[in-house]
């Protein structure tokens, strides 16, 4: 059935067909709107889930945890500050291996305030051990929710899926969405590993001492790892039901192209058209669109990325005295291939400014111009250039 | 009470990690005693997180979910919502807290699952100060009292926080003092709690040996002398409005209470009459709660 929904509802649409039964959040702009169609929905019982309207973020990650433990499905959704919260919560999901999923919408982080989007809140998450699904459209946001609690699930880890403000959770598109009754083929309903039951005593979380607590970590190392290939699977059995796939990542107009954008995200859109009017005028240029940070899709982007001459990377984020988080990640799995790709990493669009397809026709222009990056980390319309850091 | 019958069933094994003495061990093993089997219990950081054995061990009989210390009221809401939606609607939740968790760092989350009346028992074990990482002043630490964070010659230099009333404050519809010194008062508190609907609190006075630097022996006593001294009065209070106090116990002046503990050896006599004079007219504040005409226990 097909909706104008924007981002936002699209997430709360596929939270309904994903048969949640407990939700759990707290109100931060940009990311309210799921909440509110979510809480319509408890309350008209389009919807039969417990709606905790809990009083942080902070409570709204360890609500969702316990619901998890006591074996319910369960979601929530925040935001930025909403997001750094949560922190602590989010590293317990983890080690208590509960499959909540969330949504985050990218938005920049304080001070100053700021309410538009980039990728800074969700990326510092990396290490948590939660999987992280960036989404380009509304589309894909909903069935990204359905592929989240079957990967989530299958391995017993958190997933997070991740949304730019504004250009995404504000902007409306036609969304094919469905129910639930249709979305129980794909999603069955959750049958946890263990979970807190009075007729099975156990102890969750118990102090555990050197000798055992190292393998546990191992453990969930091999179920992040083993998580592409759920993913990719999750991804090919959602396209036989509903003739939509994205794969872990998208390869756009690659084959024989000389240099490869890569992006994630909304700015992925953008970068479409500039390639499509480069190519118009025979330029041998494609998009890699980066779905997955964690795990992290390494083969994928060797087999995609070592056939290239030349890699920019769009950044909509900044580790601070490095470069762009995606960059980084994508220089660490070209490594293994023992071959110099020129690498030009490109800051664009932090804190809500527009990546225009003028500002990817810029970046396509200076990664042209040269054939080995003079810079470390190129800033985009840095207002007084000075500022932008040179190669020492 | 009489005839009062204290369940044989052990939900708690002794092979635990409590210090000698503990209050709280205690306080656990009376509280399942009254609940039963259909529990499940959150447990945020405390020194219950210890006591309870190393994986795979644990020393109570009914599920444990560790969490994170500021987050009992949150997680045993959410463990309630996922057992309701499950359809079990019948076992508790016991959120089962440290005073730092309750007063302190858990307040937030505790406020909001009050506020909420989620249907859950909070029961804090109020050991008066940070005892599992090595006795630290919290905001539940009463004035006068010597702890790692408020040395000789600053001792505690504010009263204890009124936990009770800022419970009150939330309308919940159930709250309750307890001491292991009253084990039959405590059980009834509890089977009462596990009966009624919405957040109930209970305040239970769990002594520490190693923070107060008291003899072991003497936890039962120093239970009993806190409520005859009053300043731990044994109350309830229904829906946060009524009062139900205790009074047909023998007085006692706090110095009865005081002297026996290490914690408070450097009061002077102007201090122990300073503390004295505020519970005094504590205990005359709470008779004004309860009215002229008000229930007698």
């Amino acid at each position: 059935m097909k909706k104008v929904l924007e981002g936002n509802h699209a997430i709360s649409w596929g939270v309904q067909a994903s048969d949640v039964k407990v939700i759990a959040a707290y109100p931060i702009t940009p990311q309210t709107q799921i909440v509110e169609l979510l809480s319509e929905m408890c309350a008209s019982g389009a919807l039969p889930a417990r709606y905790i309207k809990v009083e942080s973020e902070h409570s709204a990650m360890a609500a969702v945890i316990g619901a998890a433990a006591a074996g319910a499905r369960s979601f929530t959704a925040t935001s930025s500050h909403g997001l750094l919260l949560m922190h602590e919560m989010l590293h317990w999901a983890v080690g208590a291996r509960m499959p909540v999923v969330m949504a985050n919408v990218n938005r920049a982080v304080g001070p100053p305030w700021n309410i538009w989007t980039d990728q800074n809140d969700s990326l510092s998450q990396r290490d948590t051990g939660w999987l992280q699904i960036y989404c380009e459209s509304n589309q894909e946001v909903f069935d990204t929710t359905l592929h989240a609690y079957r990967i989530a699930e299958e391995v017993v880890l958190p997933v997070m899926l991740v949304l730019d403000a504004f250009f995404l959770s504000h902007t409306s598109e036609v969304v094919d969405v469905f129910r639930v009754e249709e979305g129980r083929e794909y999603l069955p309903p959750f049958k946890p590993v263990d979970f807190l039951d009075p007729t099975r005593p156990k102890a969750f979380g118990n102090l555990t001492a050197p000798d055992l607590y190292y393998e546990l970590r191992y453990k969930i190392d091999q179920d992040m790892r083993r998580a592409l290939d759920v993913a990719r699977q999750a991804d090919e059995d959602f396209y036989r039901l509903y003739g939509r796939r994205y794969g872990l990542v998208e390869e756009y107009r690659t084959e024989d192209a000389d240099t490869v954008l890569v992006t994630s995200g909304t700015v992925t859109s953008t970068a479409r058209v500039v390639i499509d009017a480069r190519r118009e005028r025979g330029e041998r240029i494609g998009l890699l669109k980066m779905r997955m940070l964690r795990p992290f899709p390494e083969e994928d982007v060797r087999r995609v990325l070592g056939r290239a001459q030349k890699i920019a990377v769009i950044d909509r984020n900044i580790g601070f005295s490095v470069g762009g988080i995606w960059a980084q990640e994508i220089k660490a799995a070209l490594w293994p291939l023992r071959r110099h790709i020129p690498l030009f990493n490109f800051i664009a669009g932090i804190g809500g400014r527009d990546v225009t397809p003028g500002v990817i026709e810029e970046i396509v222009d200076i990664a042209g111009a040269v054939d080995q990056p003079e810079r470390d980390v190129y800033w985009i319309g840095v207002k007084d250039d000075e500022l932008s850091y040179t190669r020492s | 009470m009489t005839n009062f019958h204290i369940p044989e069933a052990e939900l708690m094994s002794s092979g635990h990690l409590a210090c000698q003495g503990c209050g709280g061990a205690n306080a656990m093993r009376f509280a399942l005693k009254a609940l039963g089997e259909k529990t499940v219990m959150v447990m945020p950081a405390c020194c219950w997180a210890v006591i309870n054995g190393p994986f795979p061990h644990t020393a109570v009989t009914v599920p444990v979910f560790q969490t994170a210390f500021e987050t009992a009221g949150s997680a045993a809401s959410g463990i309630r919502a996922g057992l309701d939606m499950r359809g079990d609607t019948e076992t508790t939740v016991l959120a089962w807290a440290g005073d730092g968790g309750t007063f302190d760092i858990g307040l937030q989350a505790l406020s909001g699952a009050a506020e909420r009346n989620e249907n859950i028992i909070y029961a804090c074990y109020d050991n008066e100060a940070y005892m599992n990482t090595g006795i630290q002043r919290s905001s539940a630490t009463p004035v006068g009292a010597w702890t790692t964070t408020t040395p000789h010659p600053h001792p505690k230099s504010h009263p204890k926080k009124r936990i009770l009333e800022i419970m009150a404050a939330h309308g919940v519809p159930y709250i309750a003092t307890a001491t292991i010194a009253y084990p039959d008062d405590m059980i009834a508190k509890f089977r009462k709690a596990k009966e009624m609907v919405g957040t109930k609190f209970i305040h239970v006075f769990a002594p520490c040996p190693t923070g107060w630097k008291s003899p072991p022996e003497m936890t039962i006593e120093l239970s009993r002398l806190a409520v005859q001294s009053r300043l731990f009065p044994l109350l309830e209070v229904f829906d946060g409005r009524r009062y139900v106090v205790q009074k047909d116990i023998p007085h006692k002046p706090v110095s009865a209470y005081l002297e026996k503990q290490g914690r408070f050896r450097k009061l002077t006599e102007e201090q122990i009459a300073g503390i004295q004079k505020d519970v005094d007219s504590y205990w005359e504040s709470l008779l004004e709660r309860e009215g002229p005409g008000g229930p007698s226990s």
